[in-house]
């Protein structure tokens, strides 16, 4: 074989090497990127689209000016915001609260968020800084106006329509 | 401001064939490659060799598809790709001994032993349907693996080479029972480690800025590092006993998180290796080719000269940049040019260039070890697949660290290239797993969690965006533990387990519920659901067992319920503890 072919093989082989190298970390970098940004909002309009094929009769008993969604406006979690249901939001950092605050002033249980008497109300479960309903604290279960702030320990929310 | 989504992994099976038809070729190439450069003409058996490995890949692949279909896409490719280079450049320098008329033969060993690891790892990927099996045997495998590292020192069956006592012989084979001991004691530390976590993690005095232990918590540590001299007087073989203290120390530093481990034991390796060098010679001689290899006494000498370690270097300098091509240098002037320092006979004819791509192949490896181990919910995953990855990555250093001679030469071989058979087999077992822990690790969550954001995955991305969320949270797990882990895990053995399983995944997720009424509707359509029951019973034990800085990880709260119940939606809570309340005015909830 000539001194060439000898030459074009063995730098042939480097680069197929390297391209094996390369071809997996580009099949990685897919799952680095483990989350992906959306504009504010884009994600409750994907989920409010899946609620309605999943269960195209969750919405009927609501009425009309009622709040939709919270929001959180304030505190690290800002910008999040739940689609509300027919069922009560546990705030709090357990993992198993439906909002789970990442905030050292917040109880594990601490408030919660539930619809009655075609409104939405917010209960204190005896937790250890308050929960405030604008600038009252919530002693007992409470209705919730739309677009007044709770503050739950350093997060605040917001119902909103 | 924005929100943030997690991009579900794709399972990437198709991915995998493309990178496995790269890495069939990579090694098939060099093969012939090896071939064509010695004889002219390509090996008579290359279809063979071809249709070997292919085949491997292939039952892999489809061992893959059926049993773990969302497992890593990268792993078991470029395994492949390193295990068929080494093939080649065991068979290129069988070629070179043969011409010089020594014993040869090694490929032929390499290869049928290569299709017992495949073998071994596809039924591993088979049978073993959920890594959390192994942690039934966690005290079976320590007792398993001590007794096969001491096998070797039994009388009859112990062999002695090149003065380790690291082999034993059966019928005319050895075998080193250590390769299949490394794979026991990493399932035994894993499973010991995920009940003594909290201990190990929480109690203890501050001291200098570290958190140090408790006496008896250090006792463990202390009887390995004993185990572990005990291998190096008694086998001496010191790359064995470094893996084993090694592996043990990086274990305790995931499960804690704790840099004083990571102290504690450098400073025991320290103790350990000025007591070895002022006591044994041959530890001494090893630290003397290591300083002064290009003494000429040092060099002459025999035996334990620096003869092996010079030769490789001069071979790696002699491949340079771009190496000179498979089968035109002459690595087999070097001792174990095959086994020990296969990575010398690679640096010297695929040059710095092809050593680099290799070892960028065993740091993904080992990357995705971790990424695994990171993924994965419960904690033994996370320790099985932490620990070997680091058996991986820290083979690969010591290998290639004394060849290098960035640290004095140890007997360890680099996974899945070097000729022999025991550490081909342990390696395709460990890959198996690891394989194994990925697809659990990447697989979805179970429906209606889909739109769950994880809350790292939240915070990381949050505080990016926003200053005021990173000055806020609260530091993250390096790891991934998250409080669910730690009580289920340390709630020790009996309660936990049930709760374990990926069934109950959606509670385990941190994070914002978007998709609420889906998991609520889950909750009330199913009244004999478990978890609620699991859930109080686990947290009364961990209650009581708690320790005093037990709840410090606020993981003991989980059990306390509502305060009040409010008319008219006490019955279509969907919070699991509210329906496995045990006494609202005893268990007040406690918070920081």
């Amino acid at each position: 074989m000539s001194e060439l072919v000898v030459t074009l093989i063995r730098l042939g082989y480097l680069v197929l090497l390297w391209l094996l190298v390369l071809s997996a970390i580009g099949v990685l970098r897919r799952d680095i990127s483990g989350t992906r940004v959306l504009a504010r909002g884009s994600l409750t309009g994907r989920a409010s689209r899946r609620t309605s094929t999943d269960a195209p009769g969750r919405g009927r008993g609501r009425k009309r000016g009622q709040p939709t969604r919270l929001v959180v406006t304030g505190g690290p979690l800002t910008g999040t915001t739940i689609r509300l249901g027919e069922s009560s939001i546990l705030l709090g950092r357990a993992p198993s609260s439906t909002l789970v605050l990442d905030d050292d002033y917040s109880s594990n249980r601490h408030a919660r968020i539930f619809p009655a008497d075609g409104g939405w109300y917010v209960e204190d479960l005896g937790s250890t800084n308050g929960t405030w309903l604008g600038s009252t604290q919530v002693l007992e279960p409470t209705p919730v106006p739309e677009g007044t702030p709770i503050r739950v320990g350093q997060t605040v929310i917001e119902l909103r329509r | 401001m924005a929100t943030v989504a997690p991009t579900r992994p794709r399972a990437g099976r198709n991915a995998e064939i493309g990178l496995l038809l790269l890495a069939l070729v990579v090694g098939v190439s060099a093969y012939a490659i090896v071939g064509l450069n010695l004889s002219g003409e390509l090996p008579p058996d290359l279809w063979r060799h071809l249709a070997l490995l292919a085949g491997m890949a292939v039952v892999l692949h489809l061992a893959l598809r059926w049993r773990a279909p969302d497992a890593d896409p990268v792993m078991l490719p470029l395994v492949i790709g390193l295990n068929g280079l080494g093939l080649a450049m065991i068979a290129r320098i069988d070629v070179s001994l043969e011409s010089r008329g020594l014993t040869a033969g090694f490929a032929g060993r390499q290869l049928t032993w290569t299709i017992i690891g495949v073998a071994l790892a596809v039924a591993t990927i088979v049978l073993l349907r959920d890594h959390r099996m192994l942690r039934r045997f966690t005290f079976s495998a320590m007792v398993a693996g001590l007794v096969l590292l001491c096998l070797p020192m039994v009388p009859v069956i112990g062999r002695e080479i090149n003065g380790a006592r690291l082999w034993i012989g059966v019928g005319g084979m050895s075998f080193q029972p250590a390769e299949l001991a490394k794979i026991l004691l990493a399932v035994f530390f894993a499973g010991y480690f995920v009940t003594r976590r909290d201990a190990l993690t929480l109690a203890g005095t501050t001291m200098l800025g570290l958190r140090f232990p408790r006496l008896s918590d250090l006792f463990p540590i202390v009887l390995i590092w004993a185990i572990s001299v005990g291998v190096l007087v008694v086998e001496r073989d010191l790359g064995t006993s470094l893996l084993f203290f090694g592996l043990f120390v990086s274990m305790l530093y995931v499960a804690t998180e704790k840099v004083s481990w990571i102290v504690i034991g450098l400073l025991l390796v320290a103790v350990g290796v000025v007591f070895a060098y002022l006591t044994f010679p041959y530890v001494a001689a090893r630290f003397d080719v290591w300083l002064h290899a290009l003494d000429p006494e040092i060099f002459n000498r025999d035996p334990g000269g620096s003869g092996q370690l010079v030769r490789g270097l001069f071979g790696l300098a002699a491949g340079g940049l771009m190496g000179t091509g498979l089968g035109q240098g002459h690595p087999d002037l070097v001792p174990y040019a095959n086994s020990d320092f296969i990575v010398a006979s690679l640096g010297e004819e695929l040059g710095l260039t092809g050593l680099l791509a290799i070892l960028i192949m065993y740091l993904v490896v080992a990357q995705r070890g971790l990424r695994a181990a990171i993924g994965v919910r419960d904690g033994f995953g996370k320790l099985l697949a932490a620990g070997f990855a680091f058996v991986i990555a820290f083979q690969v250093f010591v290998v290639v660290g004394g060849v290098t001679r960035l640290i004095p030469l140890t007997g360890l071989t680099m996974p899945f290239m070097a000729a022999g058979g025991s550490s081909l087999v342990a390696n395709w077992i460990i890959v198996a797993i690891m394989l194994r822990v990925s697809d659990a690790a990447r697989r979805p969550a179970p429906s209606g969690a889909g739109s769950v954001v994880g809350n790292e995955t939240a915070a990381i991305a949050l505080a990016d965006l926003d200053r005021h969320a990173a000055r806020t949270s609260s530091p993250r797990s390096l790891f991934g533990w998250d409080h669910v882990t730690d009580a289920e895990t340390s709630s020790s053995s009996a309660v936990a387990h049930e709760d374990d399983t990926f069934a109950s995944a959606p509670t385990e997720h941190i994070g914002t519920r978007s998709d609420l009424a889906a998991i609520a509707d889950d909750r009330l359509t199913s009244p004999a659901h478990d978890t609620g029951e699991t859930e109080a019973g686990a947290g009364t034990s961990r209650a009581r067992l708690d320790g005093p800085g037990g709840s410090e990880r606020g993981t003991s709260e989980r059990v306390v319920g509502l305060a009040r119940d409010v008319p008219g939606t006490a019955d279509r809570d969907p919070d699991p503890g509210a329906t496995g309340v045990i006494d609202p005015d005893e268990e007040r909830e406690t918070s920081r």
